[in-house]
């Protein structure tokens, strides 16, 4: 396609921003270097390598210093990888037996990077820090680019694959005008991170990866296309639309509600103390879900009762007098914890995770109840506790006689199994309240595993199957008078918002950023309007005709 | 040649942060320091990769070793760092 021609590309928009700017190419990870022989001498292969190390760490050592911050611990931990002498000693090692430094390197890395992959935790997670220095050494030896962000001088939009946590540690936000992938759904790294910064995005989108660096694009996440080369009517268009968005962000304020007065009170998904002033300056109403497995992934072990009870009273004095839902330690999956549970799973989403590992090791489910319950008698926060991933009714019970028993007076679970959504006129009737993690309840329904980009297409919680789901805990919590929180990423989806309050959702838990654009669209519609929209949804035979429905019914409304 | 046995006080053992700081204090030196756990074999101390792969926990007993004449002073530098709860730093 000729510059000059106006294409669109589709995918799934995340939020309703608009953006402008010129395309930045994530450049691909390089190939494995050939296990030739090498046709110099040892020593000058040595040579060759030593250099390329000793630069790629003054690279990687200046970039740390301008971008300061978390961002400079890391980049000074990867210099730190790239001088070290056991690694060069081994680079050494491997070229004296014929091979070229690019390999040499690139198995010395790879050797290490294994190791600490098979220690786990903390020490694995740093894997793939290893992988990052690996590649930029040998495109040092190359000649080439180092492959990762691209780091420009002006604002760029960028487009890549995907990204990997590691990539975006290392992005300038402030430069990124909007994202777009080729790979992954509404769930994914790219999208949890948009919606967390605000950032323009618009994931899955098929041909992303035939933009060329330089062409300029119009990303627009609410219509969910990337119009390439647009003429200058589109381009003013989309800076009139972006400035009109910023202006009804900055006017919705106060409690969520929507246009009727129907309350909906919009809460901050937090993963600590920190982020409780930001979310309280972005208007939380209290928090959906407050994550502590922060309090112990860095761990070996589980941290003490005093420990964790000087968190907690740091989270609700930030939110004294309002709601506070602390979920209990949710590891597995994603996030094994080795203490919890050391087995390999061959399916861990399906394996002992959840409710089942604190089960499995009730004296940390008790010591985490026990330090909560300490906090909340110190403050004055209305603190509610809740069980991750519970299946059955029989789970139910068990935790919330738990937590009434150490003296924790509001106890519910997370529907994110669909036997719970399915059962949840039961689940209910003993738990004080339910709050919906669409992310897993979404992978539960539609049998695709949330990390897996090659199923991420099913990775949707605007299918069907999985509103109906939502709507038999509504109906249920209705029925019950018991409150139901949305507390997944679809709770940040402004549109699909309206739709959860319309199958019965009473509260909205999200990532603070998401807060204002949430407030705005729920302002613009009733009740009625809500639960017809979910009329709509839960007819559509798939998440793209349930979207679209709503989408027209919305904007026609 | 100087040397100093202690045992690993850091509740989580040299791991991460505290083996960052201890390497970081070898490297600063530029002294040679050797470092071994219950008398395995011997990896240089400035090297963050080596000092993690030998995955030192609480209570394990490390020893460190140096040739060179004037690490005295180094050596008891490191032997406090290693007995104080490096976490907590």
């Amino acid at each position: 396609m000729g510059a000059e021609v106006t294409t669109q590309l589709h995918g799934t928009g995340i939020g309703r921003g608009v953006a402008v700017g010129p395309v930045l190419r994530m450049p691909d990870p390089l190939p494995e270097p050939d296990d030739t022989a090498s046709t110099l001498t040892p020593d000058a292969e040595k040579e060759r390598a030593r250099a390329s190390l000793a630069a790629t760490a003054a690279i990687i050592r200046h970039r740390g210093e301008r971008a300061g911050g978390s961002a400079k611990d890391v980049l000074e931990a990867q210099a730190f990888m790239a001088e070290d002498p056991t690694l060069i000693d081994d680079v050494g090692v491997r070229i004296d037996t014929g091979k070229t430094a690019e390999r040499a390197v690139f198995e010395a890395f790879a050797a290490f990077r294994d190791l600490l992959l098979s220690m786990g935790g903390y020490m694995g997670e740093r894997a793939t820090d290893l992988d990052d220095v690996s590649q930029r050494v040998v495109a040092h030896l190359r000649g080439v680019p180092a492959p990762g962000v691209p780091d420009p001088d002006h604002p760029f939009v960028l487009v890549a694959r995907d990204l990997a946590p590691a990539d975006t540690a290392l992005l300038d936000l402030d430069k990124v005008l909007a994202l777009v992938t080729s790979d992954g759904g509404p769930t994914s790294h790219t999208a949890i991170l948009a919606r967390e910064k605000s950032i323009v995005a618009i994931v899955g989108v098929a041909n992303a990866l035939a933009l060329s660096d330089g062409t300029e694009v119009i990303v627009d996440a609410a219509g969910s296309t990337v119009t390439v080369s647009p003429s200058a009517e589109e381009r003013s268009g989309a800076h009139e639309r972006a400035e009109q968005l910023k202006n009804a962000r900055n006017s919705a304020t106060g409690p969520g509600a929507l246009a009727d007065g129907t309350p909906v009170p919009l809460l901050a998904n937090l993963g600590s103390a920190d982020g409780a002033e930001d979310a309280i300056a972005k208007g939380a109403e209290g928090v959906g879900l407050f994550r502590t497995e922060f309090l112990f992934l860095d761990s070996t072990s589980a941290p003490t009762v005093e420990e964790q009870k000087a968190q907690y009273v740091r989270l609700l004095q930030a939110f004294s007098g309002k709601k506070v839902v602390v979920r209990a330690l949710d590891a597995g999956a994603d996030k094994p914890l080795s203490f919890l549970n050391d087995a390999a799973e061959e399916n861990p989403a399906l394996g002992l995770r959840g409710l089942r590992a604190l089960r499995a090791n009730e004296p940390i489910l008790r010591d985490q109840l026990a330090a909560l319950a300490a906090a909340d008698a110190e403050t004055d926060a209305e603190v509610w506790v809740m069980a991750p991933m519970v299946s059955t009714v029989e789970e139910t019970r068990y935790f919330t006689a738990l937590a009434r028993e150490v003296g924790l007076k509001t106890a519910g679970v997370m529907v994110e199994v669909p036997s719970s959504a399915l059962l949840a006129d039961r689940i209910l009737a003993d738990a004080d309240f339910a709050s919906i993690g669409t992310n897993d309840l979404t992978q539960y329904t539609l049998a695709a595993d949330r990390l897996l980009g090659s199923v991420a297409s099913f990775q949707d919680p605007w299918h069907p199957a999985v509103l109906k789901l939502v709507g038999e805990v509504g109906k249920a919590g209705q029925a019950l008078g018991k409150p139901v929180g949305i507390c997944g990423e679809a709770a940040a989806d402004p549109l699909l918002a309206v739709v959860l309050v319309g199958l019965g959702a009473t509260t909205l838990s999200m990532s603070p950023s998401a807060l204002a654009d949430v407030r705005a669209e729920l302002a613009r519609f009733t009740l009625d309007e809500a639960k017809h929209f979910a009329e709509l949804a839960l007819s559509a035979n798939s998440a793209v005709e349930a979207r679209g429905a709503v989408t027209t019914a919305a904007a026609a409304g | 040649m100087a040397e100093r046995t202690v045992e690993m006080a850091s509740k989580h053992g040299l791991h991460a942060r505290p083996a960052s700081l201890f390497t970081q204090a070898v490297a600063k030196s530029g002294l040679p320091v050797q470092i071994s756990k219950d008398g395995g074999a011997a990896v240089n101390a400035a090297s963050i990769l080596g000092v993690i792969s030998l995955g030192i926990e609480h209570g394990d007993t490390v020893s460190l070793t140096s040739e060179a004449p004037s690490a005295d002073a180094l050596l008891d530098e490191l032997v406090a760092l290693l007995g104080s709860d490096l976490d907590a730093a």
